[in-house]
């Protein structure tokens, strides 16, 4: 028998990429594509929320894949299968609204928004919708999931930036390489770095079609009570938790969450390196 | 021959300037002494018009009557019964709105600090190694209690003294909701939170964190999966609203709940050093409202080291609708209060960060619904005040997650649970109480919700 919030199984996809499975049966046989869970790795550790990549609703288990960039994900990549989270909680958010997407869907993931972008493409294509998933990376080494996401869509369009792989460009100029082939979509989903969604809407608007982009503002408690994650959306603030995390992409002021999610980089950065000279320590010792 | 004494007895407090650069609670509590002498000033009046003020009804004059004994553990006994928590009520109760206001000593001089004496009966009690955990025998029935503040606990610990098998369900990583994510550390130490929480599960009570009621159960699922037979919902007031105003999106401006739930219970109060959760170092803050936990905010601004403090507030001190106390003490640790001043708009800086305040002063007019006087603006009286931080602490509006997933549950324009004066919702079954259906108040109406709803879950599942 498991205990509350192992880890089942835990596979390095890049030397900064991991994939975990933790055991939380309750959350997997709820959650939906888009949705998230917000975990913390040690008693006194922040609350991080992290995009659910899988569920196993048979084996209880939650698939998280995350990016080692900063000390809390840093502390998770030390713990072992096993080994438990303190706290993991969850499923948060509305799922992705793929009822209402049409019948034609490109879906953008951008690096390690691929891992979200995946389940949600997956979803669509169980549903029966016709998916253009393009998956778009910096370089050849730094790609993750390609097998997992050529099963999940119709047409899958690898992208490197320095173009070692795949389409050399951004996923943006593949898309709109796909809509002058004459492509017709009626909906966008984009996952990624803030920067890319922006450039996503930018392209999609200029061709009127409707976009999704899943929000990763800075939370705290992601349950509806603290309003860190307030994301202007068409003049209004949402609130990305219980809101979100999916928001019309043509109405998302971008600018002011890519300003909000620097307000604490240089605690971030400092936290990071400590805990980088606290583990060489560990290993010296 | 009672104490005529027109004063309360004092009790003792950090020095202002001391403890606004330290997290340490700010009052110290009476000595068995202090609490004697003070006790001693109850005219333990036959009618009792202090127990009509108490929300949850204590036998004020019976348990004060115990401390003049001297039998601490009667005078426990007697407060824990009708009270599950009462080293928090002792704490933070408006004691000068509810009991206090109705005791007759108050008419000439200073009302017996009922508040102060609580605090010392319960503490006293914890220090002791005293608590009050008997239960009638378990009867096996499941009784869920969603949210563990003040209305939860305080109806998860009525519930199991009745020998219900009470779950009580939260959504953070640790138990107590307000209690622990809001009211700071100076005026409610966790550890206090802690030992009555610690209390109710020697009662039995079970209690679940990680739980958003709403996502990973529904009601219906408490119901029908998990078998229980009757649910209480205590999931507290909710999102944040802000002054809608130009610039709240900047960095640097915090909503109330999102800086204390940072310091609180994130534990930034213990120095980045200690702690992974960032808030900023601000030098200059402009706290925006007048209530409690606009005075929570800016005292802990001031003790996480910002050099000025603002209380930024559209009417008059008199209209301050936060507790006298705290109001006093924020002004003597040097908060600035900034009365009939209107926020207009926030100026960021190039980076995107908050730099400058504007404002309007305001005049007041004619009373308004709430019967406090209508505040409004004089023309061309603008300033600014050059802020780095700005702090909203306007008051919360009901979180969507319960009413969204709960089909049938009656919720009033403003989505907080319509509840009749029992705690019965639309759905049979289902109670609540607390701020999910007042709207924000204080930690003592939601402990006396609470109470009350738990009495009417026990005739609900009496008759059932």
């Amino acid at each position: 028998m498991e205990k509350k919030y192992q880890i089942v199984l835990k596979k390095p996809l890049k030397p900064d990429i991991t994939l975990m499975e933790i055991h939380a049966p309750l959350i997997a046989k709820k959650a939906k594509a888009g949705q998230f869970i917000i975990l913390r790795v040690d008693e006194d550790g922040e609350r991080i929320p992290l995009t659910i990549a899988a569920t196993d609703k048979e084996k209880g288990t939650v698939t998280i894949i995350y990016q080692k960039v900063g000390k809390t994900t840093l502390a998770l990549d030390e713990l072992n299968e096993g080994e438990c989270l303190h706290d993991f909680v969850g499923p948060l958010g509305v799922p992705t609204n793929i009822a209402e997407m049409g019948k034609k869907v490109a879906v953008v993931g951008g690096g390690a928004g691929c891992a979200i972008a995946y389940p949600i493409a997956k979803a669509l294509h169980e549903a029966g919708v016709e998916v253009d998933l393009i998956a778009g990376f910096r370089n050849k080494d730094l790609i993750i999931l390609e097998d997992e996401m050529k099963e999940a869509c119709t047409n899958l369009y690898m992208c490197t930036d320095i173009g070692d792989y795949g389409f050399h460009g951004f996923g943006t100029d593949r898309l709109k390489a796909l809509i002058e082939e004459g492509n017709k979509y009626d909906h966008a989903v984009a996952i990624g770095p803030l920067l890319m969604m922006k450039f996503v809407c930018k392209l999609t608007k200029e061709y009127n079609i409707p976009t999704t982009i899943s929000m990763n503002p800075i939370m705290v408690d992601g349950t509806g009570m603290c309003g860190c994650c307030r994301v202007t959306v068409g003049g209004e603030t949402k609130f990305a938790c219980v809101d979100g995390p999916d928001f019309d992409g043509h109405l998302v002021d971008f600018d002011e969450v890519i300003a909000r999610n620097n307000s604490y980089k240089e605690f971030e950065t400092q936290k990071k390196e400590e805990y980088i000279c606290r583990l060489r320590g560990k290993t010296n010792a | 021959m009672p104490n005529m004494s027109l004063t309360k007895v004092k009790m003792a407090e950090q020095e202002p300037n001391v403890r606004n650069k330290n997290f340490l609670e700010v009052a110290q509590g009476y000595t068995l002494e202090q609490a004697m002498e003070e006790a001693e000033r109850c005219l333990n009046c036959k009618n009792s018009p202090c127990v009509g003020g108490c929300p949850v009804s204590v036998p004020i004059p019976q348990f004060i009557a115990k401390i003049r004994e001297k039998d601490l553990e009667g005078a426990y006994k007697i407060l824990s019964n009708a009270n599950a928590l009462p080293a928090i009520s002792g704490r933070v109760c408006p004691q000068e709105t509810q009991c206090e206001s109705k005791c007759i000593r108050g008419i000439k001089g200073e009302p017996v600090a009922i508040g102060r004496l609580e605090r010392f009966v319960a503490d006293w009690a914890r220090e002791n190694g005293i608590a009050n955990v008997e239960t009638a025998p378990k009867n096996g029935r499941k009784v869920a209690v969603i949210g563990s503040g003040p209305a939860g606990l305080t109806c998860a610990g009525e519930l199991a003294r009745m020998g219900y098998d009470v779950t009580v369900f939260e959504a953070l990583h640790v138990a107590g909701g307000v209690l622990s994510y809001g009211i700071p550390e100076f005026r409610l130490p966790k550890e206090i939170v802690n030992k009555e929480v610690e209390n109710l599960m020697k009662m039995g009570v079970k209690i679940e964190t990680n739980m958003v009621i709403g996502k990973v159960l529904s009601i219906d699922e408490i119901f029908e999966e998990e078998g229980f037979e009757a649910v209480f919902i205590g999931s507290g007031a909710g999102l944040p609203m802000f002054a809608q105003i130009p610039g709240e999106s900047l960095c640097g401006v915090y909503s109330a709940n999102e800086y204390l739930t940072r310091i609180n219970l994130m534990k930034a109060f213990r120095g980045a050093e200690n702690c992974d959760t960032p808030v900023m170092h601000s030098k200059s803050v402009a706290v925006i409202g007048g209530g409690n936990v606009a005075m929570d905010a800016a005292r802990c601004a001031k003790r996480m080291g910002a050099e000025t403090v603002y209380i930024v507030y559209r009417r008059g001190e008199e209209e301050l609708p936060a507790r006298k106390e705290e109001v006093h003490h924020a002004m003597e640790e040097g908060i600035i209060f900034k009365f009939l001043s209107a926020p207009t708009s926030i100026e960021g800086d190039d980076k995107g960060r908050v730099c400058k305040l504007h404002c309007v002063e305001m005049q007041l007019g004619e009373p308004d619904a709430s019967g406090r006087r209508r505040p409004s603006p004089i023309e061309g009286s603008d300033f600014t005040m050059d802020v780095d931080t700005v702090i909203p602490a306007l008051g919360t509006s009901p979180n969507p997650l319960i009413r969204s997933t709960t089909p049938g549950l009656d919720t009033n324009k403003k989505g907080c649970i319509v509840t009749s004066e029992n705690g019965g919702t639309s759905r049979v079954g289902v109670f609540a109480g607390g701020d999910a259906s007042t709207g924000a108040a204080t930690v003592i109406l939601a402990m006396g919700a609470g109470k009350t709803a738990a009495k009417s879950i026990d005739e609900y599942l009496k008759n059932k």
